[in-house]
């Protein structure tokens, strides 16, 4: 079977993706696709990221048999990818080792990142100081204030966090920023995007780094019970976990891939950031992709429980795999999402971020209705000990 | 022809206000003061909800603009007006979502119907702009382009060839916003640019008083004006203030030696 070679080199999966910035950074782009190409074909620099994974990061994470919560659900096989035990405590760092290691490659040291949960900027801030690069978070004021331990963690890591004001205060609002920081200083900062989101190169890089995640998920669940799982369960904000462990599936027609979006207080509610089951194509900071717009093109403003699914667009790789039914997508609530945050931990003594959480509902519902020869892989994006207060509130518990 | 090509019998001012701030009413008066005072162009600025080219002057003006209502509809049916009461032409800026979803080809022909002369979309390169490119091609409307002083020679030669009426350049690696200064390499920027393409190159970004003008268009063809004008108009509602500043700019420019 063919290997899927997405983007073209105009940047597009299919009618998505492509390049929609200011001039200004159109030849940095160019530049940087160059630098890309050039470290993917080079040997040195992946085993570099090889050897930094497994020592800094702890890779590879663990597949995780979640024989419990498979017991209390009554159906399919849970497996669990536990990207929650990676260092940091999320996916995010396999994207910020690789983008960092291209940063020094280039010769950048300063640089600049966006953050919604704040575990990118923990991320990029982690590998900043590992590499000795300056490092500036540009996070949303109402994202400041409900992670406020991670503002914390990236402060100690010598990350400098900006606050970001203009528009809803979230994420959307901290990439505006974080672009208008980067159109000023073109020529030496390198902006370490968190997702698959943004102008080409970016949805294939941060892709390419995360795919690690779907490469040890395969060859684990091959080791483990010789054959490959019936889905793939993953929660979807800008798409990077879910990409990097459906990208190394994609071939495998028979493995279903479920990518599972914030429906916040409900997708008839209007509150909520489920880009693809309830936006349209257009474009938003650099690609074109689903977007959650109002009639006049105006970009919504979106809510999520999850800080880190609380943006308004969508890798365009995913707008792509929906169009062409490789990849279904549905949407969780923020009290299902807390409902599956609660089932791991007692089922599992594992804590979920929220984010993962919205995945780990679905999984469970999905597997109670699947019998009990089915296998689930569940991409458990990154662990809940960021989300506590936000939890706590929820249930009604003072802390 | 483009109605463009008018502007640049002489050192060309271009002036900048976002539709519907600080309300419909102001925009309505100040263009045709604008037009008085001796701006040869305005744009229109069509308010987006991420303006992420933008500093927080127009940030700011494009927010307040979105929530007294401002659509794309509002801004056509505005220029429509405005086309009524001034002769000089008139351009949209606005980023490329409103549009697209707006439909290339209806939002282009509403354009022409409407009697907007073209379309500045900061967002949008030529690499993305070709099927923009042939709506505007079919509605008489100029799809001007920018560059920016990290634009390279292959990039100078697209655009030159892709950019119509004038060339838009951006004074500075940044986003727009009044400057106390102007960048030292502005000269060899314009001269590259000079070097390979045809059209008129009006420079913007960061101008804020007639010495800036004047310096900057010895260089160029025309300059653009948008952040101090929409200042301007917070701290002065009479708009009084705006008439003088424009006059002076204008007096500025023609005071350059042809
Ligand atoms: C733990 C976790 N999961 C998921 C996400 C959503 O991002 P993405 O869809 O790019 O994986 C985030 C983002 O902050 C996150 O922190």
């Amino acid at each position: 079977m063919a290997k899927i070679s997405l983007p073209d080199n105009r940047g597009y999966f299919g009618e998505y993706g492509g390049r929609f910035v200011p001039e200004t950074l159109m030849p940095v782009l160019d530049e940087l696709t160059a630098a890309y190409a050039e470290a993917k074909a080079d040997d040195s620099f992946w085993s570099e990221l090889d050897h930094l994974s497994r020592d800094f990061s702890g890779r590879p994470t663990p597949l995780y048999f979640g024989e419990k919560l498979t017991g209390h659900c009554g159906g399919a096989r849970i497996y669990l990818k536990r990207e929650d035990l990676a260092h940091t405590g999320a996916h995010k760092i396999n994207n910020a080792l690789g983008q960092g290691l291209l940063a020094r490659r280039i010769g950048k040291k300063r640089i600049i990142a966006e953050t919604g949960a704040g575990q990118h900027g923990v991320a990029t801030a982690a590998v900043c100081a590992m590499l000795g690069m300056d490092c500036i978070i540009y996070m949303g004021e109402e994202d400041v204030r409900r992670q406020a331990l991670n503002v914390f963690r990236m402060k100690l890591m010598g990350a400098e966090v900006r606050p970001v004001s203009g528009g809803s205060r979230t994420l959307k609002d901290a990439v505006n920023e974080a672009i208008r920081d980067w159109v000023t200083n073109a020529r030496d900062t390198y902006y370490l995007l968190g997702s698959v989101v943004g102008p080409h190169p970016y949805p294939m890089m941060v892709r390419d780094f995360q795919s690690v995640i779907g490469k040890e998920a395969r060859q684990q669940i091959l080791d483990k019970v010789g054959r490959l799982p019936d889905y793939i369960v993953a929660c979807v904000g800008g798409g990077s976990n879910s990409i990097g462990i459906f990208y190394p599936f994609l071939d495998d027609k028979d493995v279903k891939l479920v990518g599972v979006e914030a429906a916040g207080r409900g997708i008839d509610t209007g509150e909520h950031a489920a880009s693809i089951i309830a936006g349209r194509v257009g474009v938003l900071h650099g690609s074109k992709s689903y977007v959650l717009q109002n009639r006049a093109g105006q970009i919504m403003e979106t809510h999520s429980i999850s800080a880190g699914l609380d943006y308004p667009g969508v890798g365009p790789e995913h707008g792509y795999l929906k169009d062409t039914g490789r990849a279904s997508y549905v949407g969780v609530t923020d009290s299902e999402a807390l409902e599956g945050f609660q089932l791991l931990c007692r089922a599992e003594g594992i804590t979920p971020a929220l984010e993962s959480s919205h995945a780990v509902i679905y999984a469970a519902r999905l597997a109670a209705t699947l019998d009990k020869e089915k296998i689930i892989i569940v991409n458990l994006s990154g662990r809940g000990d960021k989300d506590m207060s936000i939890v706590a509130d929820a249930l009604g518990v003072k802390l | 022809m483009s109605r463009l090509s008018d502007a640049f019998r002489h050192k060309a001012l271009i002036g900048y206000v976002t539709v519907g701030y600080p309300s419909l009413e102001d925009t309505m008066k100040v263009v045709p003061l604008l037009a008085e005072s001796g701006c040869d162009i305005v744009e229109l600025g069509i308010p987006f909800s991420d303006p992420l080219a933008d500093g927080v002057t127009i940030q700011k003006a494009s927010f307040r603009a979105l929530q007294n209502g401002v659509t794309p509809e509002v801004c056509l049916e505005t220029a429509r007006k405005l086309r009524e009461k001034v002769g000089i032409p008139l351009v949209f800026m606005t980023y490329f979502n409103p549009v697209l979803s707006y439909g290339l080809d209806e939002f282009c022909s509403a354009c022409n119907g409407a009697g907007i002369d073209g379309l500045i979309i900061p967002d949008l390169p030529p690499e993305e702009g070709e099927k923009l490119q042939q709506s505007t091609g079919h509605c008489n409307l100029d799809l001007i382009y920018l560059l920016a002083p990290t634009s390279t020679e292959s990039r100078i030669r697209l655009v030159a060839e892709r950019s119509r009426g004038f060339i838009y350049l951006v004074s500075v690696t940044g986003v727009t916003g009044a400057r106390a200064a102007l960048p030292e390499d502005l000269t060899a920027f314009v001269a590259r640019v000079r070097r390979i393409a045809k059209q008129p190159l009006c420079i913007g970004f960061g101008i804020s008083t007639p010495e800036q003008s004047k310096e900057v268009a010895r260089i160029a063809d025309g300059i653009i004006v948008g952040s101090r004008i929409i200042q301007l108009m917070e701290e002065d509602k009479t708009l009084a203030s705006v008439g003088d500043f424009v006059r002076g700019l204008r007096k500025a420019l023609d005071e350059i030696p042809t």
